[in-house]
């Protein structure tokens, strides 16, 4: 064999092991990963986590139901204000505003949006909110995970409705729908499991921030209802207890991160059903 | 038409379309302003919150001074932005070549059938709670990893020059753990991008390299890389965007120590993790304010990088069930 020829063949075999090797280191430290929180999640399962509210330090107690609660309604409030305003600014993008120097504009904002560091929403928010009232409170703390959530709406729902082919909307106008109905009643139809799966997809993002939670929602070891008192919930409850001393709370740590990963899982694989789905029918 | 009373009603209902028309289109405009303000929103609320740390300690005095002292009321941000810096590096340099690893054996040498697993069970890595690494980073890495570090110490610390930046008493957590648990994270955003653009090269270029004799590995350096090399630099500038700002993770494993230390193994903080672990404890106006403040460079720091990225990245466009 050629000397030359035999070194490039064996450079590539060399290269390719290397790649090789890359792709199983990921898919290691992810085995790892999941598998401990398995484990660990699955032996700290117990009724108690969520029939009974997080135990006081050093106290035996047992129970998260506050904390999944306040994560509840913190990813309530994120909806309410995240959905129209992210589907109604998506909606503008790609019916009025299509490659005008303007939409253009909110798009690149947009983008740097979709991935600013979530400590940095939990600031803006903790500015404009728990600032001027003066005190932690689960409304600013839905106010900073609708933040994250929007731009994920914003940009799914840009690139969903312009996949609508020009036709359907082109007979919705010659038979006189006026536009509001054509886009609500023809394109939003059209591209409804697009814009679901990026619903969908911001809350599994912001399911398990932490960062933004700090600087507003804060945590509250009672149970609380309440909008405009700091609330518990479970990415902060996490944090707090893996950092604790106490061996029940460390266990409790790996409950939520066991629920909260089950929790995306399971969002996850909806999107995807969702997509294909549609995929299949049109 | 031209008949009496019947155009009427008509044209009272073509008013209250006509409104909603309006209204609809309004409320598209200003759902629209909103999303294309928030950014100048954020940097001006956090800019306003920050201003007593501004007018106290001005811009370079706050960016040079190392010395970190709430009871003496004097911050400075050196240490942080070194440390973000350093984790940030050591995070690139472990995760832009494994991501290219991954994305190369994605697009061109694993088989059909495996590829569809493969990217998905890597894009899960960018599933998981940053909350969920921090806590396997603290509880599970950092005690297996204190067992690697006598190794790191014997081998890498004797290395003259760069030996230093390896030695240290091996507790687990530190600059290097933060960096490679940031490695972990940022993993998936870099390699889905550089994979899609791999297997979006028009097929020609790579079928004519491959017919002229060149190996997968030539193909990877010598065509894909050249004709991607825009769209992968924008997947290294997000990447780094995330690690730069990435909090939690880092909060759990850096150790948070203000002092500088030339040892890697040593702990250290970032802006993030500062901020995150003082913040709720931080008693006084001005210590809240330097806070802010951290967070107001962290944005500079970090804007310049998703610029970059967004720029670079242009018209390709994330898909939604992406990483991004």
């Amino acid at each position: 064999m050629i000397p030359l020829y035999a070194r490039r063949r064996a450079v590539n075999l060399f290269a390719s092991s290397l790649m090789f090797a890359a792709t199983c280191i990921g898919l290691f430290f992810l085995a790892w990963i999941l598998w401990t929180t398995l484990k660990l999640g699955m032996t700290a399962m117990h009724w108690d986590l969520f029939l009974k509210d997080t135990p006081a330090p050093g106290n035996g107690g047992y129970g998260l139901r506050n904390a999944f609660v306040g994560s509840l309604i913190l990813m309530g409030i994120a909806l309410l204000i995240g959905v129209p305003v992210g589907l109604m600014a998506g909606t503008w993008l790609a019916e009025y505003g299509g490659r005008s120097r303007m939409a253009n504009l909110v798009r690149f904002v947009n983008d740097i949006m979709l991935s600013a560091p979530s400590i940095e929403i939990g600031l803006f928010t903790y500015a404009i909110m728990v600032d001027p009232m003066g005190h932690f409170s689960a409304i600013s703390g839905g106010v900073a995970l609708s933040i994250l959530m929007i731009p994920i709406i914003v940009r799914t729902t840009d690139e969903m409705l312009k996949l609508v082919g020009g036709e359907m909307r082109e007979a919705a106008i010659a038979l006189g729908a006026p536009m509001w109905k054509v886009i609500t009643h023809i394109t939003w139809k059209g591209a409804r499991a697009g814009i679901l799966t990026g619903i969908l997809i911001s809350l599994a993002r912001i399911s398990g921030e932490t960062a933004p939670l700090l600087f507003t929602a804060l945590n509250n070891q009672f149970f609380s209802t309440k909008l405009g008192a700091p609330i518990a919930n479970l990415p902060v409850v996490i944090f707090q207890f893996a950092m604790s001393p106490y061996e029940n709370w460390q266990q409790m740590a790996w409950a939520g991160a066991f629920v909260a990963i089950v929790f995306i899982l399971t969002i996850s694989v909806c999107s995807r059903l969702i997509l294909q789905s549609a995929v299949k029918r049109s | 038409m031209a008949n009496s009373e019947a155009p009427e009603p008509a044209r009272g209902r073509r008013v209250i379309v006509l409104q909603a028309d309006f209204l609809f289109h309004k409320l598209a405009v200003l759902m629209a302003t909103v999303v294309g303000i928030t950014l100048l929103a954020a940097v001006a609320a956090i800019g306003y919150d920050s201003w007593p740390a501004i007018k106290t300690f001005g811009v370079l005095g706050f960016l040079t001074s190392s010395q970190w002292d709430p009871v003496s009321r004097h911050f400075g941000a050196y240490p942080f932005i070194v440390g973000t810096l350093v984790s940030s590096t050591i995070a690139m340099l472990l995760a832009v070549p494994v991501s290219f690893g991954v994305a190369v054996f994605i697009s061109e040498l694993a088989p059909g059938w495996m590829r569809q697993p493969v990217s998905a069970a890597v894009e899960m890595l960018a599933a998981v709670p940053s909350i969920v690494y921090g806590l396997w980073g603290l509880l599970v890495f950092a005690p297996a990893f204190a067992n690697v570090e006598p190794w790191i110490n014997d081998h890498l610390g004797v290395i003259p020059g760069i030996g230093r930046l390896f030695q240290g008493p091996p507790m687990g957590i530190g600059m290097l753990t933060a960096g490679i648990v940031l490695a972990i994270m940022i993993l998936p955003y870099i390699s889905s991008i550089m994979r899609d653009v791999f297997i979006a090269t028009p097929v020609q270029l790579k079928e004519s390299a491959y017919a002229m004799g060149a190996t997968t590995w030539e193909v990877a350096r010598n065509v894909l890389l050249p004709y991607t090399r825009t769209a992968v630099a924008g997947g290294i500038f997000l990447g780094l965007g995330r690690a730069l700002g990435e909090t939690m993770a880092v909060t759990f494993v850096i150790g948070n120590s203000d002092n500088l230390s030339a040892s890697l193994l040593m702990p250290g903080a970032t802006i993030p993790s500062v901020i995150a672990n003082e913040f709720t404890e931080a008693t006084s106006k001005l210590y809240i304010s330097s806070l802010i403040y951290l967070g107001l460079v962290l944005i500079a720091i970090t804007l310049i990088v998703q610029v970059l990225a967004v720029l670079l990245l242009g018209s390709l466009r994330r898909r939604p069930g992406g990483a991004a």
